[in-house]
C-alpha cells in the first residue's frame, strides 16, 4: 500500500475549442493608463509587476490616457495608421494573389499590424531588426519598396533574394532587416550577438529580436535571454503573443508561467507586457526599451498582447481547432479601428478620411502589384535564372560546384 | 485490403500499435487535438486520450529529449517533427543521447524510439520545408534510418520500427503523402486509389528493417533509389526505354546490400539517385559499397544523380530536383560508358 494516488500527466487545454463559444474572460485588462512609467533606469527588481500587467493607453472612448500616452503629434499617428492599413492592404492583395496561383505561399498580420508598425517608429537609422515571418510592418513603416516586396513574394526576375526563398522571408540590411531563416527562434540569440558587437564595437546602433508565443519554447530563446543578461546587450527582446502557433494555444509553450514576459524575471531583465492592439502603447513601450538599451541600460523584454486574427499561413486552417468566431470576441479590438477612433476622438480625423485614405492606399498597393507582375509571378513571366540557384552559396564558387552547374547546363 | 493514402498508412499504424502497446505514446508539434500539420495523427488524441497522444512546445530538442527519457522509463514514444527541417535543434539530442544510451550503458539504458519527419522537396517548400537531411543520420552509429516509398510500405516499416529496441529515424517523403510523384510537375497528381501499393494489409503487419524492395526487374543495370526517387527512376527507365532494374532501398541504415550487390553483378552497371545534396551524401556510401563489392563485374563508372550542393531553392526548385530528365540523361550516359 502506499500513501499516494497514481501520478497524472497534466496536458493543457484552451478555454474553448471549435463549437464552443468564444470566451476571453480568463485574460485580465487593465483599465488603460491604469500602468504606471518607471524611469528607464528603474531598478528592474521594482517592477517586477509589469510582467504581469497590460499596459494600454487607448480607452473604449478612443481617448490616449495615463502616463504612457502623449508621444505622437498628429500628423505621426496619422502616418502609423496609413502605415498599417497599407500592410493590411498589402497583405489582402498576396493573398488573393496566392489563391490564383501566383505564389505559392503567403502569411499575413491581420489584427497585429500596430506592433511592427509601431516599433519600426521608434528605432533610429542603423539599428538592427531580427524578425519572424510575421513583422512586415518594420519594412513598411521603414519605407522599403512594396514594389520590391511583392518581387519577392513572386520569387519574380526582380526577386532581390533571386527566388532562393520562400514568400515573406524578406532581407533588407539597408532597412535594418535581418534574413529571415524561416526555422524558429534561431535569430533571437543571434539578435543578441549582434547587441554584444555593437557594444564591443562602442557603437550606438542597438538591436530588435523577435519570436512569437510558441518559439519561446525553443531552447535558442532561453539562450538569448542567458546572454542578454549576462552582457547586458543593447537588445529589445521582443515576444509577439498572438495567442496560436499554428493550431497549438498558448498555454502549451506558457506552462505554468504567468505570462510570456515573467520569462524574463528569473535573469533579471526588465519584462513589461503591452497592448499589441494600441499603437501608442506599443510606439510608447518600445520607445522606453530602445532608451533603455541606447543609454546601456541593457536589455528589455517586451510581451505583445495580440490575436492572430487570420489563419497561420495560406496552408491553415483555423477553423479545424479554435471557433470560428473567437477573434470578433478578442477584448483587445482591432489595432486600425481603435486607432482612427482615437484620431476622430481627436478631431484629426474622420470617417470621410478615412474611406478616402482607404482607396488612395488600395490604388498605390495595386499600382505596385502591377509593377511587381510585369516581372512575372512563380509560374509566368519573368523568373530569376537556373544559374542564380549556384551563386551565394560562397563567396566564391568552388570548383565542384562550378562543375555541377555546367552539368546543369546553365 | 483497404486503400490507403501514405497519411492514412501511417496513421492507421501508429493506431495499430496504440492499440495493441500502451507504451506507446505519440507526440509533437500540433501532434495532439489537431493531428499533425500533415494530418498524420488526426483522431488519435480522441481516441487514446491525451496522455498519450498530445501536443508539445514547440521545441525539437524537448521533443526528442522527453522522448529519450520515457524510453530510458520504459515507453516506446513516436514522436513527430514537424518537418526534417526543424530536425537541427534536436541533432544533440539524437546523435550524443539516443544513438548512443545502449552503447554507453552497456545495454542498461535503451531507446526504443521512433522519430517521424516528413522530407524531402517538390512543394514549393524553400529552404527549410524541403530537406533531405538522411546522410547526417546514417553517419550516426546507432541510428536506424527507413525511408518508405508507398502506403504499404509505410505502415510495414513504421510497425517494425516502432517495435524494434533501438532509435529509428523514420523519413516521410512528404511529396508522397497523398500520391506517387515521378518528378513531371507538370502532369496531373496521380493519388494512390490509383496504384497497387496502397493497398494494405488491416491490423498488424511489419516488414523487415535492412529488406530491399526490387521494384521493376532489369538486366541493363541497376538503379539505387528511395523515397520520391523511385517514382523518377522508373519514369526515367521508361522514358529512356533502358532495361534498367530498379531497387527501392526502404531502410539505408540496415542496408540490404546483398540485394544491391547480387544486382549489380547481373547487370554490371549501377546508377544512384537520391534528393539529397550530393557531397557526402548517402550516394557516396552507396557507390564507395557498390564498388568494394561489385568492382570487377563493373562495367561503367557508378554515376550519381542527386540534388545540387546548394541550398533547396523556392523558384528553381524544379531546375534543383533531379527530376526525370536528369536521371534519365545518367541512365543513357551509363550505358554508352
Amino acid at each position: 500500500m502506499t500513501a499516494y494516488g497514481p501520478l497524472t500527466l497534466h496536458v493543457p487545454e484552451p478555454a474553448v475549442r471549435p463549437g464552443g463559444t468564444p470566451d476571453f474572460s480568463n485574460v485580465k485588462i487593465p483599465k488603460a493608463g491604469a500602468v504606471p512609467r518607471p524611469e528607464v533606469d528603474v531598478d528592474p527588481e521594482s517592477i517586477r509587476d509589469l510582467a504581469f500587467s497590460i499596459i494600454r493607453v487607448l480607452n473604449r472612448a478612443g481617448e490616449a490616457v495615463g502616463p504612457w500616452s502623449g508621444l505622437l503629434s498628429d500628423e505621426e499617428l496619422i502616418e502609423g495608421m496609413r502605415h498599417m492599413m497599407t500592410l493590411r492592404t498589402f497583405d489582402a492583395r498576396m493573398l488573393i494573389a496566392q489563391r490564383q496561383g501566383k505564389t505559392s505561399f503567403y502569411m499575413q498580420h491581420l489584427g497585429e499590424e500596430a506592433i511592427s508598425c509601431a516599433f519600426r517608429k521608434a528605432l533610429s537609422p542603423g539599428d538592427m531588426n531580427f524578425p519572424t515571418y510575421r513583422q512586415a510592418g518594420l519594412l513598411i513603416a521603414g519605407g522599403y519598396s512594396m514594389v520590391d516586396m511583392m518581387c519577392q513574394v513572386y520569387s519574380n526576375s526582380r526577386d532581390p533574394l533571386k527566388g532562393r526563398q520562400l514568400p515573406v522571408m524578406y532581407s533588407s540590411k539597408e532597412h535594418g532587416f535581418f534574413t529571415i531563416s524561416g526555422n524558429l527562434a534561431t535569430q533571437y540569440v543571434q539578435a543578441v550577438g549582434w547587441a554584444m558587437a555593437s557594444a564591443i564595437s562602442k557603437d550606438s546602433k542597438i538591436a530588435a529580436a523577435w519570436i512569437g508565443d510558441g518559439s519561446t519554447a525553443e531552447s535558442d530563446f532561453h539562450a538569448a535571454l542567458v546572454f542578454a543578461s549576462t552582457y547586458k546587450a543593447p537588445v529589445v527582446l521582443n515576444i509577439v503573443n498572438n495567442q496560436w502557433a499554428i493550431s497549438t494555444f498558448q498555454g502549451i509553450a506558457r506552462g505554468g508561467s504567468g505570462t510570456f514576459a515573467a520569462r524574463g524575471l528569473g535573469f533579471g531583465i526588465p519584462s513589461l507586457r503591452v497592448d499589441g492592439n494600441d499603437y501608442l502603447a506599443v510606439y510608447a513601450v518600445a520607445k522606453w526599451a530602445i532608451e533603455r538599451a541606447r543609454r546601456n541600460l541593457g536589455p528589455t523584454l517586451v510581451e505583445y498582447v495580440t490575436y492572430r486574427a487570420g489563419a497561420h499561413s495560406t496552408s491553415d486552417d483555423p477553423s479545424a481547432y479554435r471557433p470560428k468566431t473567437e477573434s470578433d470576441a478578442w477584448p483587445l479590438g482591432d489595432p486600425i479601428i481603435r486607432l482612427k477612433n482615437h484620431l476622430i476622438a481627436r478631431g484629426a480625423w474622420s470617417e470621410e478620411r478615412h474611406k478616402q485614405a482607404e482607396a488612395e492606399i488600395l490604388d498605390t498597393v495595386i499600382a505596385a502589384q502591377k509593377e511587381a507582375e510585369s516581372y512575372g509571378t512563380l509560374h509566368a513571366g519573368g523568373k530569376p535564372s537556373a544559374r542564380d540557384m549556384f551563386d551565394g552559396v560562397y563567396a566564391e564558387m568552388p570548383p565542384h560546384l562550378r562543375r555541377q552547374r555546367q552539368q546543369a547546363g546553365v | 485490403m483497404p486503400r490507403m493514402t501514405m497519411i492514412e498508412a501511417i496513421r492507421d499504424a501508429m493506431d495499430v500499435m496504440m492499440a495493441r502497446d500502451e507504451r506507446v505514446v505519440v507526440f509533437g508539434e500540433d501532434v495532439g487535438y489537431f493531428g499533425g500539420v500533415f494530418r498524420c495523427t488526426a483522431g488519435l488524441q480522441q481516441k487514446y486520450g491525451k496522455t498519450r497522444c498530445f501536443d508539445a512546445p514547440i521545441s525539437e530538442s524537448g521533443i526528442v529529449g522527453t522522448a529519450i527519457g520515457m524510453a530510458a522509463y520504459g515507453l516506446h514514444p513516436c514522436i513527430e517533427i514537424q518537418f526534417a527541417d526543424y530536425m537541427y535543434p534536436a541533432y544533440d539530442q539524437i546523435v550524443s543521447e539516443a544513438a548512443r544510451l545502449r552503447y554507453r550503458s552497456n545495454g542498461e539504458f535503451t531507446c526504443p524510439i521512433v522519430i517521424r519527419m516528413p522530407t524531402g522537396g517538390g512543394i514549393f517548400g524553400g529552404q527549410t520545408h524541403s530537406q533531405s537531411p538522411e546522410a547526417l543520420f546514417t553517419h550516426v552509429a546507432g541510428l536506424k534510418t527507413v525511408v518508405p516509398s508507398n502506403p504499404y510500405d509505410a505502415k510495414g516499416l513504421l510497425i517494425a520500427a516502432i517495435e524494434d529496441p533501438d532509435p529509428v529515424i523514420f523519413l516521410e517523403p512528404k511529396r508522397l503523402y497523398n500520391g506517387p510523384f515521378d518528378g513531371h510537375h507538370d502532369r496531373p497528381v496521380t493519388p494512390w486509389s490509383k496504384h497497387e501499393l496502397s493497398e494494405v494489409p488491416s491490423g498488424h503487419f511489419t516488414l523487415p528493417l535492412g529488406k530491399a524492395s526490387v521494384v521493376r526487374e532489369g538486366a541493363a543495370m541497376t538503379v539505387l533509389a528511395y523515397g520520391t526517387m523511385v517514382y523518377v527512376a522508373q519514369a526515367a527507365a521508361a522514358e529512356t526505354g533502358i532495361d534498367a532494374e530498379i531497387i527501392d532501398l526502404r531502410t539505408l541504415i540496415p542496408l540490404d546490400l546483398e540485394t544491391i550487390a547480387a544486382s549489380v553483378r547481373k547487370t554490371g552497371r549501377c546508377v544512384v539517385v537520391h534528393e539529397a545534396t550530393l557531397t557526402s551524401g548517402f550516394g557516396a556510401e552507396l557507390a564507395a559499397l557498390v564498388q568494394e563489392n561489385c568492382f570487377f563485374h563493373l562495367e561503367a563508372p557508378v554515376a550519381r544523380v542527386t540534388g545540387w550542393d546548394t541550398p533547396y531553392p523556392h523558384a528553381q526548385e524544379w531546375d534543383y530536383f533531379p527530376g526525370p530528365a536528369r536521371v534519365g540523361r545518367a541512365l543513357v550516359e551509363t550505358m554508352e560508358a
